[in-house]
């Protein structure tokens, strides 16, 4: 088995990640029938009893959430039924600095962050492809349902949308560079969610029927609102004084908040205010404190502006083209001319109207299924 | 592969002589060392064997000898056996995890407890302990002083036997965690100068889960574990006869090897591979030089994440560590080698190689082989992560 064919599996103890790493140590032998070397690792990325008895946090930690001891327990017990070599490896520093910080530090300047894309450019394609690196793994593989191919007419890497449709993870890796591409395997690319549980029994896997995470890893029960406040008080910060007027779209003063991080562009629950119709989030002024709702057609939005671009199947946008841009992970991809509108921003100019284009999500441009590359809401 | 085992710190396989000796207890002579019948007599009388071996191997009288279940225990045993609230409790930062969270334990009773520092050598001085004493204790409640016999991480050897003058002077009692210095020094318990010693039987080639405890006659300490009048009420449970024997054969075994060269021949190996390795630019030992176990060196690498590397070795067939496991099996900065004043990623930079007794010099030859080529690698990939220089 010679050093290049080695691949490190990120393995998260969820379903996904775990078939992908038995499909690799099991299942298709490479082009020269030599199988491959396998090593699984696992990233501790959070101590998950750290905030916990703080601001109503959870004393136990449930599973499924990435780092809960039960997950490393179960990508251990899957690694040694493949028998193949596996390692934590602490990358907490790493993602306190580069996902929880700035995830944080999005919500209290008013903007709805992804920590999961954070996470994907700053730790799983960038901290352990060099572990993998380091380690002789040329390459690594991921559970994400993604498709990854080189295209020889444009010499380029070139990310498509999986076979499941509904399980489409690419719009949290627009992150991903050329040399990223070219180094890391999604195994479930072509299969469907239902495939790969079968392929997991098939296997021998005993977390099958192991339901899948939805929560962000870090947040205990998805309460981001106490995430914040307890990380802040454990850091010894006063949260800053967020509290501040809601306005109608006129600029009238209909109500007062206790914080713009309680809210996110698209709201309607939790406004404190009533009204005749449904009101909803339309802007939210990090310097005034200010939150404007608003009636759902003043949620449309004609353009968008994106900055810290990644291109993936082109070199870079030279010129108009014509998209699809998808404004965040439950959104239909809606028709957009894009163009360059400065030094490292893009704008998107919708077809129609789209409702709640909230800064800090990512917008991610496809072709068809590729995907042309994508920037952070500004 | 060759496979290279250079944490014996860690653990260490039986020897032969061990598992032949351990042998017959598991299924011949199965007995319950407490029973009056034959099948009892034959357990006792291995187990009374075994503690006469021990009471050779610590020093002292055989009614001294506590079996256990290994250093955790023993180190429990001593901390929460003697201290009580208002008492003072004197440890040091660079213990082992089973005195410093007993410490954190017994602090939160309300035990007054004081964390010594090392030097930057890693050497504890003794005078450090002798002001943590306080005149006011020690007229009223008891004073315990617990200070490891070797390090764990870096083998640095401590001034058992000062510290143990300095307990005796002061009137307080004295533990040594004696886990990582059993088998590898000259051992003596009177000449320590302590009331109570902790060893494990799997780091000097015994079987895992058994141990032994020195306990000074007289010593007012309180069993852990409550139940059965087993080991002269000092400890609860039926006794671990095959471990209680291997640990009895592996004792014997190490005062030979301290006896006959082989310590020698390892401290010679250890040298070897110490200065092999430290002809890697970059590198240097952390701990003192010379008084040392003869089989640990801690070596800081610049510019080179230490779990990284103790993977990229692992999966080229050489054995070691770095920093101390956490909770879900990563690894965390050496507490040890910060509390000598390393900052974290220079901790984090620093490995342990720990030989078993059994090296040979071509274990040492592929271990210099591999271990430039691991560096080398993951210093050309990343140069700007972690291990910057001390």
């Amino acid at each position: 088995m010679s050093e290049s064919k080695t691949i490190a599996v990120a393995m998260s103890g969820g379903v996904d990640s775990s078939t992908a790493a038995a499909i690799l140590a099991r299942g298709s032998a490479c082009a020269d029938n030599s199988k491959n070397a396998v090593v699984g690792l696992t990233l501790q990325l959070w101590d998950q009893m750290r905030l916990a008895g703080t601001h109503g946090i959870p004393d136990a930690p449930k599973a499924g959430r990435c780092c809960s001891l039960d997950d490393v327990y179960d990508a251990r017990r899957v690694a040694e039924h493949l028998e193949i070599p596996y390692y934590v490896v602490n990358q907490e520093e790493r993602f306190e600095r580069d996902v929880v910080r700035p995830f944080v530090d999005e919500y209290l300047a008013g903007r709805t962050p992804i920590p999961c894309s954070h996470c994907n450019n700053h730790i799983k394609f960038d901290q352990l492809l060099k572990t993998a690196r380091s380690i002789g793994a040329e390459r690594i593989a991921t559970g994400h349902y993604a498709v990854n191919e080189f295209d020889e007419k444009r010499g380029r890497w070139i990310l498509k949308r999986p076979a499941d449709r509904a399980k489409d993870q690419t719009y949290f890796l627009f992150g991903l560079t050329q040399d990223q591409l070219a180094r890391t395997l999604f195994p479930l690319g072509q299969m469907t969610k239902p495939e790969v549980r079968d392929a997991a029994r098939k296997y021998g896997l005993m977390l099958a029927e192991k339901p899948d995470s939805q929560e962000i890893c870090f947040v205990p029960g998805g309460d981001y609102k106490r995430f914040i406040e307890a990380y802040l008080e454990e850091q010894g910060e006063a949260a800053p004084e967020m509290a501040g007027e809601l306005v109608a779209p006129t600029g009238e003063v209909i109500g007062q908040h206790t914080g713009i991080h309680n809210f996110t562009v698209g709201q309607r629950k939790g406004l404190g205010v009533s009204s005749a119709a449904p009101l909803y989030v339309i802007n939210i002024d990090p310097a005034s404190h200010r939150v404007t709702v608003g009636a759902d057609a003043e949620l449309a939005t004609r353009s968008l502006r994106a900055r810290q671009l990644n291109w993936i199947s082109i070199p870079d946008l030279t010129e108009p083209t014509r998209v699809k841009a998808k404004i965040r992970h439950r959104h239909e991809p809606a028709w957009a001319t894009l163009e360059p509108s400065g030094a490292d921003e893009a704008m998107a100019t919708f077809d129609e109207p789209q409702r709640a284009v909230t800064p800090g999500q990512g917008a991610v441009f496809y072709d068809g299924d590729e995907v042309v590359g994508g920037g952070w809401i500004v | 592969m060759r496979r290279v085992y250079c944490d014996a710190n860690a653990t260490t396989p039986l020897l032969p002589e061990v598992m032949e000796a351990m042998r017959p207890y598991w299924m011949e002579e199965f007995g319950n060392a407490s029973s009056i019948h034959l099948h009892g007599q034959k357990a006792r009388k291995a187990v009374d064997h075994a503690r006469e071996t021990l009471a050779k191997f610590f020093g002292c009288r055989e009614a001294e000898v506590v079996f256990n279940s290994g250093g955790t225990e023993g180190d429990n045993t001593a901390i929460f056996g003697l201290v009580r609230a208002g008492d003072h409790f004197i440890t040091t930062s660079i213990e082992h995890s089973a005195v410093l969270r007993a410490a954190d334990r017994v602090a939160a009773r309300g035990v007054d407890v004081t964390f010594v520092e090392p030097r930057k050598d890693g050497l504890i001085d003794p005078e450090e302990i002798r002001r943590a004493i306080r005149p006011a204790t020690q007229a009223g409640g008891r004073t315990l002083i617990s200070v490891m016999l070797a390090n764990n991480e870096t083998g640095v050897l401590q001034s058992v036997e000062e510290i143990g003058k300095i307990a005796a002077e002061s009137g307080a009692f004295f533990h040594i965690d004696a886990v990582q210095g059993a088998g590898k020094i000259a051992f003596d318990v009177r000449r320590f100068g302590c009331h109570l010693c902790s060893i494990s039987a799997h780091k000097m080639h015994g079987p895992k889960g058994v141990g032994a405890m020195y306990v000074r006659r007289g010593t007012p300490v309180e069993p852990l574990m409550v139940g059965g009048s087993h080991e002269r009420r000092q400890r609860a449970g039926t006794e671990n006869v095959p471990g209680i024997v291997g640990l009895g054969k592996a004792a014997e075994l190490s005062m030979e090897s301290l006896e006959d060269g082989t310590m020698a021949r390892v401290a010679r190996l250890r040298n070897r591979l110490e200065a092999g390795i430290l002809e890697i630019p970059g590198t240097g030992v952390n701990g003192t030089g010379e008084s040392r176990t003869a089989n640990t060196t801690n070596i800081h690498f610049e510019n080179a994440e230490g779990e990284a590397l103790v993977i990229a070795l692992d999966l080229k067939g050489v054995a070691v560590s770095g920093g101390s496991a956490c909770h879900s099996g990563s690894t965390e900065p050496s507490h040890v080698l910060m509390a000598m004043g390393l900052d974290k990623n220079a901790a984090r930079a620093s490995l342990r190689f720990s030989l078993l007794k059994t090296v040979t010099d071509e274990d040492v030859n592929h271990v210099l082989h591999v271990v430039p080529q691991a560096v080398e690698h993951l210093r050309a990939l990343a140069p700007e992560t972690a291990g910057t220089s001390r």
